[in-house]
């Protein structure tokens, strides 16, 4: 007991690291979902004009990496695209 | 001009209520027109810290749902004049309050008080949003420790962002209070450092609270622990905040081992 006394560190900073981690990603994931659902939203409208769709056809993820974040958009087509595709739509 | 001040911190237990007593009882102390309300619908305790548990009527829910007046449920404070207590009811039902009940509750309470103190319930569903909604300013209260400090991330969020101000676009007025703070395991580097704290949840510090029993004590008697016993340390860090609340400049002490070890050989030379 005595010894830890004297003993520098300790594991607050530990626990500071672990904080200072966990927040940065907590505080982007805070204001993400807002985004990503306005732009799952206007990707739909925008392929929705052309294209009958699936709403559940459109995957919009985004991903915070320590210096570039990515967006990835994954839209799912159904074949035969003739048949979807409203000429007069887009108008 | 009125000043409605929201007491939260996400995390239960780490002292809102003994906090708003304390605050409240400080600013009320001296001569400030003050009231406290409970939010913490269906577990309230403002009552019982501020020892009025038996003087309960009607309540916050009553008033917001038109069965009673506000006059008829504010609790003046036996000790102090201008300290009274909003109560909350105890009733289970969640959606008793209102967002237009509050807001009007508060719009009157403004006219007739100088300070509005509203005890959040833990948590951030409802009822911490509805304790928050309409306020000016907030103390959040952080112990120094992971989890509290993870959550007041989040509610300092939610001010930031559900407030009545946040959407006007205006600033939501942010004090840290900082309490059950350890000095021996601060210098033994096993709790998180006021610094620390203060870096990662950059909000400016109202005051720091050292973990004390006469908190315990006070609380046991029901007296808020600025009343009961002045002289103690935390009494005297609540009074230092309220005074910083009240816009006067108070030099902030970091509670600390060799301090105290000092204060006791003062007081031994003093005896």
């Amino acid at each position: 007991m005595k010894f830890s006394f004297f003993k520098r560190g300790g594991s607050a900073p530990v626990a500071r690291e672990r904080l200072q981690i966990l927040l940065a990603h907590e505080r982007i994931e805070r204001t993400q979902p807002d985004l990503v659902a306005k732009l799952r939203k206007e990707i739909l409208a925008v392929i929705g004009k052309h294209v009958k769709l699936d709403p559940d056809m459109v995957q919009v993820k985004m991903e915070h990496g320590s210096t570039v974040s990515t967006l990835e958009i994954e839209i799912e087509l159904p074949n035969g695209l003739q048949g979807v595709i409203m000429p007069g739509a887009a108008a | 001009m009125a000043k409605v001040l929201v007491v939260t911190s996400g995390k239960g237990g780490v002292g809102k209520t003994t906090s708003t007593a304390a605050l409240g009882a400080a600013l009320a102390q001296a001569g400030e027109k003050v009231v406290v309300i409970d939010f913490d619908v269906g577990l309230r305790n403002l009552d019982l810290v501020m020892g009025a548990e038996r003087r309960v009527v009607f309540d916050l829910v009553n008033v917001v749902q038109g069965m009673a007046k506000l006059s008829q449920a504010l609790i003046r404070d036996k000790r102090l004049e201008t300290l009274w207590l909003l109560p909350a009811s105890q009733t289970r039902d969640k959606d008793a309050l209102t967002e237009e009940g509050v807001q009007s509750v508060i719009v009157e309470l403004r006219s007739k008080f100088d300070w509005v103190i509203c005890d959040s319930p833990a948590g951030i569903e409802r009822g911490a949003q509805l304790a928050m909604r309409y306020a000016d300013a907030a103390v959040i209260v952080t112990n120094p420790e992971v989890s509290s400090v993870r959550d007041s991330d989040r509610i300092i969020g939610m001010l930031d962002s559900k407030t009545e101000k946040a959407e006007k676009g205006e600033r939501m007025d942010k004090h840290l209070l900082i309490t059950r703070y350890d000095p021996a395991r601060a210098s033994r580097g096993d709790m998180l450092s006021i610094d620390d704290v203060l870096e990662i949840l950059s909000t400016p510090l109202l005051g720091i609270i050292p973990e004390s029993e006469e908190v315990l004590r006070a609380s046991n008697v029901g007296t808020p622990v600025t009343l009961n016993n002045t002289d103690s340390v935390a009494a005297r860090a609540y009074i230092d905040a309220a005074k910083r609340l009240n816009g006067e400049n108070v030099s902030m002490i970091v509670p600390s081992m060799k301090r105290r070890l000092l204060d006791k050989l003062f007081a031994r030379r003093a005896a």
